[in-house]
Formats: structure tokens, sequence, C-alpha cells
């Protein structure tokens, strides 16, 4: 087991905001809510904790390597996928798709990226499952909402295993001078995806007036927005050293990994709202589900790879 | 399969010390609780009622085979050793295996629920096992729900036993989402999320009669149903 110095470099780095939050946290609930009182500063609180629990969890799946990460978001999109047909109207008839789409789909997609055959993994869900699952739940003969059925199953496997497997299939870009270190693009995705949601919540609090959309998502503000998408941006850019980019294009990416965290979460939340739910779940306490906090990771990370793999990777074919 | 199986034959056997019997049923629910949380990331919420060490009875909607199970894992692992699950005998006993983790792991309350064959009164041995310190889950609906109907009419013998130990609070809890996790004929659970609602603590009052309880029972428990749109069908 060797852990790049850059890698090491930025573990330390999270380590030490975590610890200057937990402190700003500690500070502000003496001062204010010394008995629990303030509920912004108890979720707040929460909410770090919660963090220092996934920069761990991330940690050692990076020190783990390959199999570390592919494990721990094939977790992830297990616990996704359970959020996420808690809310469909998947019933009976639907049963052995369900127990496909968990005990075949998700394994099996998670394999494709571990043995790198990124012809399969890019098409296995979006056309072999798109066609097949359909089938399966046809099979039973309840016709009542079928196409809201398999259309909603579908959704939820494209987001919840497709898109989230392109985390880790970024270990599978071979990028020339980069090579053994592209647990640090995941870094680079997952840092910049979630201090943009950190930064939009910080920003909006501070100077946030208008609301961006109110009907989806009253807390998102349009300051909140520009404030946070820039200093993702800038923080994206200024780590360019653990990246294969340039200053400029780590910037660049970085905002395009922002803006479309961004509206993944607004399409997340249009979907709670429909289902008239809060969060997705209940199981990280501060934050709700595992959904609420991969939404964004979720929307970025496949065309985040699909740029990378382009404009950097060797491996296209001739 | 076959494995298990023999394991319960084995442990079935009353030669087998009692140490070994009892170890094994605890490493037994330790597993069993994993599984569940794994499958359901169950969570448990008191609304308008707090946990208690007080003798308790928990009445609630019956889907699955399981549902004892859920509820016994969100109360706070003090309740749980002496919190029992009034069970069917016609269920449990079946096959050693399912003895075992009816009586053993989980110390059932065996009731049979045949009127014609039984030996015992199901009533006397649930004041039996309250007298005995116990709190108790029990599904008054007396059989699984497998209609679209929210509730099954609920059965008398829950008033009975209350009037008979009216010291006892009744705590009506809702489960929901179970029955899609595993729908009846299935053998493979699909994985989503469940709650396990606790309600305000209820008594029979003075004098009230059986269909007045029972119905107001049940509105208890369907207070607790969360409501959710996103139906296509509404």
């Amino acid at each position: 087991m060797n852990i790049h110095p850059d890698l090491l470099n930025l573990l330390m780095g999270i380590g030490a905001i975590l610890v200057v939050a937990s402190i700003a946290g500690y500070v502000l609930q003496q001062r204010f809510s010394p008995d629990g009182s303030n509920s912004a500063i108890e979720n707040l609180n929460e909410r770090i904790r919660a963090w220092w629990v996934m920069a761990v969890l991330l940690a050692i799946a990076f020190i783990g390597g390959r199999a570390g990460v592919i494990l721990l978001f094939g977790f992830c999109s297990f616990a996704a996928l359970r959020e996420f047909l808690t809310l469909t109207n998947a019933r009976r008839a639907d049963h052995w798709s369900l127990v496909a789409a968990f005990f075949v789909v998700l394994p099996y997609q998670y394999y494709l990226v571990w043995v790198n055959w990124y012809g399969m993994y890019s098409i296995f869900v979006p056309v072999y499952v798109f066609l097949l699952l359909p089938i399966v739940s046809a099979m039973r003969g309840e016709t009542e909402d079928y196409l809201v059925r398999i259309a909603e199953v579908q959704w939820a496997l494209m987001i919840c295993i497709f898109c989230a497997s392109f985390v880790p299939a970024l270990l599978n870009l071979d990028i020339p001078g980069f090579e053994g270190r592209n647990v640090l693009l995941i870094a680079f995705l997952i840092v910049v995806v979630q201090l943009s949601d950190v930064l939009q919540y910080v920003w909006g609090k501070l100077i946030g007036k208008r609301k961006i959309a109110p009907r989806l998502s009253p807390s998102k503000t349009v300051e909140g927005f520009v404030g946070g998408v820039l200093s993702a941006t800038l923080i994206g850019a200024c780590l360019w050293w653990m990246t294969p980019f340039t200053f400029p294009q780590a910037g660049l990416l970085a905002f395009i990994i922002a803006i479309l965290g961004f509206f993944g979460g607004l399409v997340m939340s249009a979907i709670k709202r429909d289902r008239g739910v809060k969060d997705w779940g209940h199981v990280i306490a501060g934050h709700g589900g595992f959904i609420d906090r991969l939404d964004s990771v979720v929307f970025s990370a496949p065309i985040f790879f699909h740029l990378v793999r382009y404009f950097w990777s060797v491996d296209l074919p001739a | 399969m076959a494995a298990l199986l023999a394991a319960g034959d084995v442990l079935a056997d009353k030669t087998i010390s009692a140490f070994v019997r009892r170890t094994v049923a605890r490493a037994f629910a330790v597993v069993v609780t994993l599984f569940a949380r794994f499958v359901t990331a169950v969570r448990g919420t008191w609304v308008g009622n707090e946990p208690s060490r007080k003798r308790r009875i928990y009445f609630a909607n019956h889907t699955s085979h399981g549902d004892f199970i859920l509820i016994w894992i969100v109360l706070p692992p003090r309740l749980r050793r002496k919190t029992r699950p009034v069970a069917a005998s016609d269920y449990w006993l079946k096959s050693k295996l399912r003895s075992f983790i009816g009586r053993d792991v989980f110390h059932a309350v065996l009731i049979d629920r045949n009127k014609e064959t039984r030996t015992e009164d199901p009533i006397a041995l649930m004041q039996d096992a309250v007298d005995r310190g116990a709190s108790l889950i029990l599904f008054p609906e007396g059989r699984r729900n497998d209609t679209d109907a929210p509730l099954l009419p609920l059965k008398a013998g829950i008033y009975n036993l209350a009037v008979s130990r009216p010291h006892i609070e009744l705590v009506p809890v809702w489960i929901e989402n179970l029955n899609r996790v595993m729908p009846r004929g299935e053998f493979i659970p699909v994985p989503l999320m469940c709650t396990v609602t606790f309600g305000p603590t209820m008594q029979v009052a003075e004098g009230e009669a059986v269909d007045a309880f029972i119905a107001r029972a049940r509105d208890a428990l369907l207070a607790l149903k969360p409501a959710r749109n996103g139906s296509a069908a509404s």
C-alpha cells in the first residue's frame, strides 16, 4: 500500500478544515445553544459530525485503493437505490424486477467497473437493463400504472447505479503521466461538489435574498448559487496540482461540476416535492438520506468522467 | 438451507445444554437484527410518547412475519430483553428451526389460534407473561393483512387483556412498508426503507364497551400511518 503524497496532503487539508469546523461548531454551541435549544446550531454540529464520518470513510476507501473505492460506492448505490425505490409506485408485480435491480444489476455494474470493461459498463444499464427489466415486470400481467412503474425503476437505476458507478470508473482512465494517481480525480470531483454545496449554503445564509427556485428548494438563493459556484470554481482551480489539469482547465472543470451539482440537487428536490417528503431518508444525522448527500455527485460524475476521458485519456479506440 | 435445518434439529434437542442454546440464540438475534437493518434501515419514531421501562402492550398493524422483529429492533436494548412478541403457535411450532427462533431467540408467547383444538386460553397465556414482568408485542388483527385496506378489523382479545390488567399501558405502533419489502409468497426481500411509529399511550376507559375501545384503538393506529402523496393512481 503506497499513499501518494498529493493524496496525503489533501487528506490532511480536509482534516484541518474539519477540525476548524468542529471547533467553530463547539464555540457556537457554547455561546448560543448551551442547552441544545438552537436548532440551526444543533443541525450544523450534526452535519459536521456526519462530515467527519464521511471523510474518514472516503479516506479509508482511498487508502484501500481500487477495491475500497468500488466497495464504498457500491454500498452508496445500494443505500441510494433503497431510498429511491421506497418512494416509487413499484408494487407486488414488480417484486422480481426489484430483486434483480438490487442483487443482479447493482453488483454486475460494479463488477464491470472493477474489470474495466468500458464497452459494457457504459451501456449495460441504459441498453440491456432498460430493455430486459420491463419484460420481467410485464410477465406478471399487472398493467395498472405499468409505464409509470417501469419508468420509475429505470430512472432509479440510472441515477443510483449507473451514474454513481462513474465515480469509481474514474479509476479506469489511462492518463499519461498520471498513472497510479487516479484516486485523486475522485477526490477532486467530490471535494469540488461538496464544497460547492456547502459554500452555496454559506453564501445563501450570508447575503442570500432572491430565491432561485422557490417551489423546488425554498432555501436556495441566486446569491448563494453564484457565490457558491464561483468560490468552488476558484478552489477547484487551486487544486490543479493534484490533477492532470492546468490551473485554468481545473477551474473550468470545477465550474462544470459545480453547475451540474447544483442542478442535480434541484432535479432531486423536484422528485421529493412530488412525493411529498422533505428528505430521501433518515440514515445520515443532519443530512437526511444518502441521496440527499449524493445527488450533486451523481449528476456531475458521468459528465466529468466523459470530459476527462475525451480530452485527457489515451484509451480511446483507434 | 439444509445446514440451517440440521442446526435447528440439533438446537431443538433438549439434551443440548441451556448455555449453548442461549449463546446461539443471542448470536442468531444479532444476525437477524443486522440483516433486518441492512434491508430496511428501519427507524423508530415516538410521537407523543417516550420509551419507558414500565410494562406495556405494543399493538401494531400486521403485514409480514418480520413485523415484531422491526419493533423489537427499534426499542432501546434495555427494553428489548423484556419485550415478548405474541405469535401464532400454528406457525412458529411448525418446524424445529421456527420453534427455536420463536421460543429461544425472541421469547415469543405462543398462542394457538384454533379455537376447537387449543388446550390453553390465549388471554391467560398473555396475562401470565405480563404478570411475570414482560411487555408484549401484539397484532390485534389476528393475521397478516395482505389486502389493500390499511387495517383489518381488530379482534377483541386486546380489550379483554387490557380490562383484566388495567394498570398496563397500551401503545399503538404503525409499521410502514414492510409488506412491500417482502410481499406474501415471496422469499427474497427487496431492500426498502421502513419506519416504526409509536403513538401516545392509551388505556381502556372506566366502563368503556368493547366496540368503543376497538374503534378507538383502530383510529389510534391509523393516525400513525404516514401520509404520502405521489401515488400514480391518485
